[in-house]
């Protein structure tokens, strides 16, 4: 623009009419032709640099990406904040006829508290590999964990994909799905009491996806068993065994579906969790043998002609069943009756279904129900008359319940608020009236859409 | 368990064995899944993500999605972010090598065109933004012939076979397409300097091509649904500097649209968002053609 303003002036004064023969005027417009012809030259060469093809332009764009920062991983951070209010002191959470799974399973604090912050790297590494780690920060302990860290193969074909690491285990649908992206504030039940809350491995997967239309995959799982239902075995070699499989496929334009089956094995060697004796002892058992999970799980989602703007369903649920045997040893410090040993054998399962449904734009309302069944539990030390069953007051017969409903907005899909009622009958007898006020906002690099 | 997995493979090798065309194009919308089989023809086998009644940002990495990404021999989507959130998705869970970003399998078209809105700065503050650019190309139908031509440099690399046939069929098709967009564009020029109203800054190329104005959009920020004290605010902007029409696309929620019709006056115009939007959008030019019958049969 500045350029057009200088010649029209250059124009304008050349323009004006000679009024003396004087050779400085002359001069002076000489100088100004000059520079009126340099003005013209710039101008054309302005001209046909915007109407030059506009295939030109896209490199330019892309250019502007480049420079050093253009290698920066993905970023995202997540923040999460909860206000609870709990009939029951959570300190006293236990799931009744059940190992405890020394996890972290209760409801959480009473009151407002700072959930897991949640942070993400995540970037292709070069043509082969892609790396992700994604740390939670826990507000109270300062402690970080490494929920995920692990690389992946993009290089492999024929739908082999290895993965190397620490990552969630294929082992149902929502085990491997973060907690900020589940449909409710806390996990099912059956997650809790078989997974210990969520289930993270260190090792390493191998998955295959057939070449169909139908999708279908296969994989296995080898890890160090590091947490509950095994027991960090501390030795060479891999302590847990995880095979999956799953299908998954549309059914016309409105419903998609997946469902999974995975069986995950280990032999945990002195897995100890706490109890109580009959006298109100606070005493440490241990556990040594075999453990098999096996799991199945369904996701149906509905969406008009798979537009999921206005309307949408999602019904989940997902069927644990344990197997343990071996040996179970009471008392391992000494504190109470002094440590005996005795065989164990359980059988138990579990199943939650669900069900949310976005009934207008950002609004979402759902339901829960969790039971559990803790099945038959076989303790030789009790069969044997050494020792009363009052000695192990949390394996005790018990079906724990819960029912919930939640209903959350999300004004964008960063951010979203929730509102989640609970009436919980994980503890024998004492059912727990639970109200959860949370909301969930991620930063930084797009989250993905997960199915 | 392994008698199981012996079976599920056996049946698993059985479906795999299908004939194959030659080329597997996987396409995340429904306009490079015509262009495709314009230049392609008979010779690939092409399968269309998401359909003209779908929002392309909204898409979750369903399984069919995967299967389909696993086995495809080319990746051919919009870009610019459009698919940000189940497209790398895809790619990472599909164990394909050949399509991953980087690869002759891989292809973004808004990579191709000059992109229009493209944000000084970015903040979510502004919406749902997308940094490279607004990815919405397809509205422009000279951007088509510029994707087309990289579609069959792309086929013709990875189908050397059939070089000869894409390179045919590209030609035939450049040569409809110039004099369709001729046609198109004598046809709109009576849409010069219209003033419109938006659902989404869907609209901003054909916006731009026919010199039409956009004055509005019902969406208070990009990606964010309207809302009642927006709406409120554009129905007196409306008695301001009234509008000719409201346009929303073929999977926006038309009751934003027609709530701002009915208040303040101009109609409120369904476009097809791609090809499969409307019945006469059977295909690019069907797309186009029903895109010019609907914006002049409004503004008369």
């Amino acid at each position: 623009m500045n350029r057009i303003a200088w010649c029209v002036l250059a124009l304008g004064i050349a323009a004006l009419p000679a009024r003396a023969q004087d050779s400085e005027v002359a001069k002076l417009r000489e100088e100004l032709k000059a520079l009126q012809q340099r003005m013209l030259t710039l101008e054309k060469k302005l001209q046909e640099a915007e109407t030059k093809p506009a295939a030109a332009q896209p490199s330019a764009q892309a250019g502007a990406e480049a420079g050093e920062s253009a290698f920066n991983p993905g970023i995202s951070a997540i923040l999460n904040g909860v206000y609870a209010n709990l009939q029951r002191d959570p300190g006293t959470y236990r799931i009744n006829g059940f190992v405890p799974t020394m996890g972290d399973v209760g409801p959480g604090r009473r009151g407002a508290s700072l959930g897991e912050s949640e942070l993400g790297l995540s970037a292709n590494v070069d043509p082969m590999f892609r790396g992700t780690l994604i740390a939670a920060i826990a507000p109270d302990n300062n402690r970080i964990e490494v929920e995920e860290g692990y690389v992946q193969t993009l290089g492999l074909s024929n739908g082999v994909s290895l993965k190397a690491g620490r990552f969630f285990s294929e082992l149902g649908y929502q085990n491997r799905i973060h907690a900020h992206a589940w449909d409710f504030t806390d996990a099912p039940l059956a997650m809790k009491a078989f997974l210990g809350g969520q289930l993270a491995e260190d090792g390493v997967q191998l998955k295959w996806i057939a070449p169909t239309e139908l999708y279908i995959d296969a994989g296995l799982e080898l890890g160090r068993g590091r947490a509950f239902p095994a027991s960090d075995p501390g030795k060479n070699g891999f302590g847990s065994t995880n095979l999956f499989t799953h299908a998954g496929g549309d059914i016309g334009e409105s419903l998609a579906w997946q469902a999974g089956l995975s069986l995950y094995a280990t032999s945990p060697r002195s897995r100890t969790y706490g109890d109580t004796d009959s006298l109100g002892t606070a005493v440490t058992n241990s556990f040594t043998g075999s453990s098999r999970t096996w799991t199945l799980s369904g996701v149906l989602k509905w969406a008009p002609e798979g537009n999921s703007t206005n309307n949408n369903l999602k019904l989940q649920g997902e069927y644990f069943r344990r197997r343990e045997s071996g040996s179970l040893t009471y008392d391992t410090t000494a504190a109470s009756l002094g440590t005996m040993t005795g065989s164990y054998g359980s059988r138990q399962s579990g199943w939650y279904a669900q069900a949310v449904y976005q009934f207008m734009p950002m609004w979402r309302a759902g339901y829960r129900y969790d039971t559990l069944s803790s099945g038959t539990t076989t303790l030789g030390l009790v069969d044997s008359g050494a020792l009363p069953a009052a000695n192990f007051p949390i394996l005790g017969a018990y079906n724990p319940k819960r029912q919930t409903f939640m209903v959350d907005w999300s004004p964008s899909e960063f951010s979203r608020v929730r509102l989640q009622l609970a009436r919980d009958y994980s503890r024998m007898g004492l059912p727990d009236n639970q109200v959860f006020l949370q909301y969930i906002m991620s930063l930084g690099a797009h989250g993905a859409h997960t199915f | 368990m392994k008698k199981l997995l012996f079976l599920a493979a056996l049946v698993l090798s059985a479906a795999a064995l299908p004939a194959r065309a030659n080329l597997n194009v996987f396409a995340c919308e429904p306009e490079w899944a015509s262009l495709a089989r314009e230049i392609g023809g008979d010779r690939v086998s092409v399968y269309a993500a998401t359909t003209a009644r779908q929002d392309p940002h909204h898409i979750e990495a369903r399984p069919s999605l995967i299967a389909r990404v696993r086995t495809a021999d080319l990746v051919l989507c919009s870009g610019s972010d459009l698919e940000i959130g189940w497209l790398p998705l895809l790619l990472t869970q599909s164990g394909n090598a050949r399509v991953q970003r980087g690869t002759p399998g891989y292809l973004e078209a808004a990579q191709l065109v000059a992109r229009l809105e493209v944000p000084k700065s970015v903040d979510r503050a502004q919406g749902d933004v997308h940094p490279a650019g607004n990815p919405h190309i397809q509205f422009d139908p000279r951007n088509i012939l510029k994707v087309a031509d990289a579609l069959t440099a792309r086929m013709t690399e990875l189908d050397r076979a059939n070089a000869a046939l894409y390179a045919a069929r590209a030609a035939d098709f450049t040569r409809r397409w110039d004099a369709a967009v001729l046609r198109w564009q004598q046809r709109g020029a009576a849409l010069k300097d219209v003033p419109v109203v938006v659902h989404h800054k869907a609209f901003s190329y054909l916006i731009a091509w026919l010199g039409m104005r956009e004055v509005g959009s019902l969406e208070p920020l990009p990606g964010i649904p309207p809302s009642t004290a927006h709406l409120a605010e554009l129905v007196d902007q409306m008695k301001r500097a009234p509008a000719r029409m409201i346009l929303y696309s073929s999977y926006d929620d038309p009751r934003a649209a027609q709530f701002l019709s009915q208040h303040s006056g101009p109609p409120a115009v369904m476009l097809p968002f791609t090809v499969g939007g409307s019945d006469k959008a059977k295909d690019l030019f069907g797309f186009f053609d029903d895109l010019l019958d609907r914006l002049l049969a409004a503004g008369k």
